[in-house]
């Protein structure tokens, strides 16, 4: 390995790593402000400035200067300091000083730096730029004046969200970022461009003037917005989620975070269920916890068996999942289903609804056959890593199913699942393709799997996995789904389906465990709904068991690639609200079957025993499903395979209550044109 | 140089005319394929020829055409000096270099004429006939000072001959650019005393060679050979 | 005799348009003649060839141009190579491309078609500044009638197969660099490039790409016609040739014109342009190779020669060999404060010394101008411009600096007189602050 020096001291680096990354390998810290890893390196802040020996006479850019072998790198001499100063000085003659009402305080980068390596004074005696405010979105909160013109953000929007929107117009010291007149940015993942941004230019607006970084409770935990598990932080003052910040997660999420992981939040503040409720006379009545759980019970009990039914929603964790599936089993139900859409997948070995390829995994494949699925709404971080599997070269990317703009190009092979029988027996096209593949992956979404044809599309869709020898890869949209189809939440011996459960006359009590996105309008149980947000589960519930919402609640969660990851609860539940598993456990006490576990740790216990898969923490299989056991020949149906989320901003409770998400919804659904103003 | 926007009054439509089009196809050609973005700042111009200004939709038609996302035309329509993101005169788009060299030799006494006879720079005059500019070095240095008058160099000017030249556009009867003082290009006033030798002019110069200095005897097969 | 140069040994022989520009009159001047004979001999015979002439880029930088072909990849890979020739003449002062284009555009067109063989190179860009509309067009028939001649083109007469494309800019001075260039040439705002990777190696479309100035292509063919030794007999080693030079400012009769390396500048002033105004006792200052360099005081310009070598141990440079002469009743400082104005203005906005360093420097020119400033403001303004100076991604920020470190190395006393005077009530300029500013 070659070897450079840096400050005198040996360190041996990687071939192409830069002056910068060996400087820090060296344990020096290079000041910066457009540089970021994961974005192209554009060297203009100057910040990171470094001397080298061999080379010119004068400062060199370390973040896009490549090392070479038996370089001297100096970070300390006196040329260096000066060009920090100088470089900090430039950026601060034009940057306001209104830090005390700056969004950014505390977790400023040129706050920082200008202490580290800024002279004291100024010596700038002239008027400051002011910079003309722009519009960026409901999301995004702009004081451009602030802006130090470092690009991150224009880097972002190009390269990783594919959605090129944001720009610096015109030029010299007039240069100014925005978007095209002011409309609002359309990225699913736009978002993150506050957290690039190194100072208080591009902030949240949701969060504007809410809080300190330094008031806030730091609480590390998992997104359940989507199927993805994204690595998040929650920031909390008391009761209250202030915001979500991504975590770095390099195997799920790198660092970035969806706008709904991010901005959803303050649908945790509103439409909660903070005490049971007993539906009377047609209107839902506040009570006690005493009286809502012995109604529970005394429906329950006087209902037979087979007349009983539980449906499991999108955002539960594996514990309350554990815990209904279990009390229901002991009530001698068989009656119990986590797949609200009705997805043809969960029987056979696990591989066959996993992702099985793993998101880290699609660094690797060089073909991509899409079935159904839209990634950019179903799991944008997901779509932001292969779009740059897309832009590294040689990905070829087909779609069967509705198209849209995915960020990258596709060949559309067909709306219908006729065209995967037919690229199943071709030999040309986009077959000629697959059949060159070195490690071709196939992925549906499980709006291809749910509807009446969902096991025949499945079955055809394996049959071309199988023809192309394709990693089989289902792009879960629930966050709980996994979880469910892993401890077995399915239909017993002769249970019913959740649609089978909601149809009219076929159950005496539905027990729906925070399930809000199934059609309860033909049935006529008596429907208990146990859940955080008073949703459709709760507008149609008899009863209403007040529980937690997913800041709220320790829970594991497994993605779509069966990784179980912890979360760690952020804040108190509402009101009279309890932990989901802790009302499980209270009721099913009443019910005289007692479930077997007095404290969340034995629950887990119970959990791994039964399913050994939920102890290993932190991890994801890589397996290949068993191509030949998914689905059932059959008609495939001539629906066109659209994704399962139609409006991106709004698929689940918390969403749904969120403001910002409405606003979002609005702009998204309406002619994006409401901007220009 | 103030920011550069986009006027505040807009058409409601840009479509490129015939003419245009066809040049505009030219330009796409001159560029590999899959490079089409190369030919924007001459798509800006040639909608800056028909419209006589830049305006909002016809960046969209630019980016379009190109298959350019709209905010990259943007940027380089905002970047560029000579795209006029406002209407201009109607008779003259009148371009003073100001930077030193013209500076030296009058400039400023040019845009005094500008300044008196049309108010602001960058602004339409009050007739709308006329916008008048300060631009930088426009490359025409011992020539100085001059002045770029739709597109066209008016060289060694004066103010009082400047004023004429004004008048003429005005009248919509200009005269053909060039130095308004009859020099040969950039030769020294009065003619120049170099480039006089007849022999340079009657031909000898043409007379086929037979070799070239220093050259290796005949190697073209393999220097096709070496350069393939 | 007028000069050093003799009408024999010129390049441009239609420098001022006296005779027909196009394919028969740049006939029967020369060129075109034994243009097949050189495209004979192989590639590296004609970079040797270059080398030996001692041709250094006539941009500005000064880069030996048969060196730089050099660096072009030995045979053509899946990547074209491609030659690109930099006719974005904007460098205040200078005005000598231009007379080549819109005068002897053929002998550019015969370059071009000489260095793209001697490179590899089937393509050629020829980027011309957005406001030379008339020499574009020029050019472009000129081009037309070497296509019609079968001169260039697929399947010419030479056996090379070449296509020269003119493509034009929109009015920014930063894309005369060769990055900022390509970005522009590539449909991109002109902000100069990280170098590596060097055009060499990837320029325009990620392709090998060598950039060269329009006076450094044109002479190709004449130096190959004459031989290197020819050329290198002109002007001292390590600055050989002749070269056009471009003067303005308060002479009696600024021109350009064609003169042997190493003139000695008052020689080309007194020669060419008929003295200063006023006399050579008038003289003041001179800046020697465009707005970019550090100007020298009339007493270095008696002797200086019009060289790199010369130039350079004045703390000055060749540049692109436009001299910008002031006389005594020159306001040196509003001179310089206003060159300022020109670097701020042309300042891309990419990297933050130049972005926020030229305005600054600007506006304290302004107040020096005036004398309105602090005195202590001086050599902040020349720490200022130290702070840029070497810290930018191009060039553009040495060239913001220089000419301010020119001024007050030679006149720091006027602008001190200036600012106690205006503390005396005596102000230079009345209430003339910021008077370019908008």
């Amino acid at each position: 390995m070659p070897k450079a020096k840096v400050n005198g001291v040996e360190v041996e680096f990687e071939p192409g790593m830069t002056v910068l990354q060996v400087a820090e390998l060296a344990g020096e810290e290079i000041p910066r402000f457009c540089y970021h890893e994961r974005l192209s390196i554009a060297g203009n802040c100057r910040m990171c400035l470094v001397e080298v020996k061999p080379g010119p006479p004068k400062p060199q850019a370390s973040c896009a200067l490549p090392a070479a072998d038996n370089q001297e790198i100096f970070t300390n001499t006196p040329m260096v300091k000066k060009a920090r100063e100088g470089v900090m000085e430039f950026l601060l003659i034009n940057h306001p000083l209104d830090c005390p009402i700056c969004d950014q305080g505390g977790e400023c980068d040129l706050q920082d730096q200008a202490v580290g390596y800024g002279r004291d004074g100024s010596r700038f005696g002239l008027n400051k730029r002011a910079v003309e405010e722009k519009a960026m979105g409901p999301l995004i909160n702009t004081v451009m004046t602030r802006c130090i013109q470092c690009t991150r953000c224009v880097r972002f929007i190009t390269e990783v969200a594919g959605v090129a929107e944001i720009g610096l117009i015109s030029r010299g010291e007039d240069v100014e970022i925005t978007t095209y007149l002011g409309s609002a940015v359309t990225s699913e993942l736009s978002g993150n461009v506050i957290d690039l941004c190194p100072v208080g230019a591009l902030t949240s607006k949701p969060y504007a003037f809410n809080a300190r970084p330094w008031e806030l409770k730091k609480t590390e935990t998992v997104d359940v917005m989507d199927a993805m598990g994204a690595a998040i932080r929650i920031d909390s003052r008391g009761p209250a989620v202030l915001r979500v910040l991504p975590r770095v997660n390099e195997d799920v999420n790198e660092e970035w975070i969806s706008d709904k992981t991010r901005f959803a939040v303050d649908g945790l503040s509103r439409q909660r269920l903070d005490s049971p409720f007993i539906r009377e006379n047609g209107r839902l009545r506040p009570a006690t916890w005493a009286e809502a759980l012995s109604l529970a019970a005394a429906r329950l009990s006087s209902a037979k068996p087979e007349r009983i039914g539980t449906i499991a929603g999108d955002l539960q964790d594996a514990e309350s999942l554990k815990a209904t599936l279990d009390l229901f089993r002991a009530l001698g139900s068989a009656n119990t289903d986590c797949r609200q859409d009705g997805m043809a997948l969960g029987t056979g070995p696990r591989e066959s609804w996993l992702f099985n390829a793993g998101i880290s995994g699609l660094e690797d494949i060089d073909v991509l056959l899409l079935v159904g699925t839209n990634p950019r709404l179903e799991a944008a971080v997901l779509n932001a890593r292969l779009r740059r599997r897309w832009l590294s070269g040689d990905l070829q990317v087909g779609l069967v199913g509705t198209p849209s703009d995915l960020t990258y190009d596709f060949d559309h092979l067909g709306e219908t699942a006729s065209a995967l029988t037919a690229l199943a027996k071709a030999r040309s096209g986009f077959a000629k393709v697959l059949k060159g593949a070195k490690a071709p992956a196939l992925v549906i979404g499980t709006g291809a799997l749910s509807g009446p044809h969902g096991a025949a599309v499945a079955h055809a869709a394996a049959q071309v996995a199988k023809a192309f020898g394709m990693s089989w890869n289902v792009l879960h949209t629930a966050a709980s789904r996994v979880g469910g189809l892993d401890m077995g939440f399915l239909p017993a011996e002769g249970g019913l389906d959740a649609r089978a459960m909601t149809a009219k006359g076929a159950l005496d009590v539905l027990f729906l465990l925070g399930a809000d996105e199934i059609d309860l309008s033909a049935s006529d149980a008596f429907r208990i709904y146990l859940g955080s947000h008073g949703d459709a589960g709760a507008h149609a519930a008899d009863l209403i068991l007040p529980a937690s919402a997913y800041t709220e609640k320790d829970g594991l969660y497994v993605n779509l690639e069966g990784r179980v990851q912890m979360g760690q609860r952020a804040v108190f539940p509402k009101g009279e609200a309890r932990e989901d598993w802790a009302i499980l456990r209270a009721l099913s006490e009443r019910l005289g079957k007692t479930l077997p576990y007095d404290s969340l740790d034995q629950l887990r216990a119970r959990l791994f025993a039964d399913h050994p898969s939920f102890g290993q923490i932190d991890w994801a299989p890589r397996g290949q499903a068993d191509l030949s056991a998914i689905g059932a020949a059959g008609d495939v149906g001539d629906t066109p395979l659209s994704s399962a989320v139609k409006a991106f901003h709004l698929t689940n409770p918390v969403a749904r209550a969120s403001v910002t998400m409405a606003e979002c919804a609005a702009l998204a659904a309406g002619p994006a044109k409401l901007a220009a103003e | 140089m103030s920011v550069r926007r986009l006027a505040a009054n807009q058409p409601d439509s840009f479509a490129f005319s015939a003419e245009s089009l066809k040049q505009v196809k030219a330009w796409i050609a001159r560029f590999p394929e899959g490079r089409q973005q190369s030919a924007v700042i001459p798509m800006l111009w040639i909608v800056q020829k028909q419209q006589g200004w830049v305006s909002e939709p016809a960046i969209r038609v630019v980016a379009e055409t190109l298959g350019m996302p709209v905010i990259r035309v943007y940027e380089v329509a905002t970047f560029y000096t000579m795209f006029m993101l406002e209407p201009v005169g109607s008779h003259a788009l009148v371009q003073v270099c100001g930077t030193t060299p013209c500076m030296l030799r009058g400039a400023n006494d040019l845009k005094a004429v500008c300044q008196r006879r049309f108010g602001d720079r960058d602004h339409l005059s009050a007739d709308g006939k006329v916008t008048w500019q300060e631009v930088e070095c426009l490359g025409a240095c011992s020539n100085a000072p001059m002045a770029a008058i739709n597109d066209y160099y008016y060289e060694d000017l004066t103010p009082e001959i400047f004023e004429q030249i004004l008048d003429e556009f005005i009248a919509g009867k200009p005269r053909a650019p060039g130095s308004v003082i009859g020099r040969q290009g950039s030769a020294p006033e009065g003619g120049s005393a170099v480039l006089q030798a007849a022999s340079l002019y009657d031909g000898t110069a043409a007379k086929a060679l037979k070799s070239l200095p220093n050259a290796e005897p005949k190697t073209r097969g393999k220097a096709k050979e070496a350069a393939q | 005799m007028v000069g050093i140069l003799e009408d024999k040994d010129r390049i441009f022989t239609n420098l001022y348009g006296v005779h027909d520009w196009g394919l028969e009159g740049a006939k029967r001047r020369g060129a075109w003649n034994g243009t097949r004979l050189m495209l004979e001999q192989t590639p590296e015979w004609l970079c040797d060839q270059i080398k030996a002439s001692g041709l250094r880029g006539r941009g500005g930088a000064g880069f030996s141009t048969g060196l730089k072909w050099t660096f072009m990849p030995k045979a053509e890979g899946l990547r074209p190579h491609y030659l690109v020739i930099n006719a974005d003449e904007s460098e205040p002062g200078t005005c000598k491309d231009r007379e080549i284009l819109r005068n002897d555009p053929h002998l550019l067109i015969e370059g071009a078609l000489i260095a793209s063989y001697a490179i590899r190179a089937h393509t050629c860009y020829i980027y011309i500044r957005g406001e030379y509309v008339h020499e574009r067009e020029r050019l472009e028939a000129a081009i037309k009638q070497a296509y019609e001649a079968k001169l260039i083109g697929k399947g010419n007469v030479h056996g090379w197969d070449f296509d020269v494309f003119v493509t034009h800019g929109g009015g920014a001075y930063i894309c005369g660099d060769e990055t900022a260039l390509m970005e522009s040439l590539e449909g991109k705002k002109g902000q100069p490039r990280l170098k590596p990777p060097f055009p060499a190696g990837a320029g325009i479309y990620g392709c090998p790409t060598t950039i060269n100035n329009v006076e450094s292509i044109s002479v190709v063919g004449t130096i190959l016609r004459r031989g290197a030794a020819w050329f290198s007999g002109f002007g001292r080693p390590n600055n050989t040739g002749t070269k056009l030079m471009a003067i303005s400012g308060h002479v009696n009769k600024p021109c350009v014109v064609e003169e042997t390396m190493s003139i000695p500048l008052k020689q080309l002033l007194e020669d060419h342009c008929g003295g200063i105004r006023g006399g050579w006792g008038n003289l003041k200052a001179v800046i020697p190779g465009g707005s970019s360099v550090r100007m020298i005081p009339a007493h270095e310009a008696e002797t200086a020669l019009m060289d790199f070598d010369s130039l350079s141990a004045l703390k000055s440079g060749l540049g692109t060999a436009a001299v910008i002469v002031m006389d005594q009743s020159t306001d040196i400082v509003r001179a310089i404060a206003r060159l300022s104005y020109f670097y701020k203005h042309e300042s891309c906005g990419q990297c933050t010394p130049c972005r926020e360093g030229t305005g600054w420097m600007w506006r304290v020119m302004e107040r020096m101008a005036t004398g309105e400033a602090d005195m202590k403001e001086i050599d902040m303004l020349l720490d200022v411009a130290s702070q840029i100076e070497g810290h930018t991604i191009c060039g553009l920020g040495d060239a913001a600096a220089w000419p301010i470190q020119g001024l007050f190395r030679h006149f720091r006393p006027e602008v001190e007189a200036r600012i106690t005077n205006y503390r005396a009530g005596k102000p230079h300029v009345q209430g003339a602050s910021l008077q370019a500013a908008e």
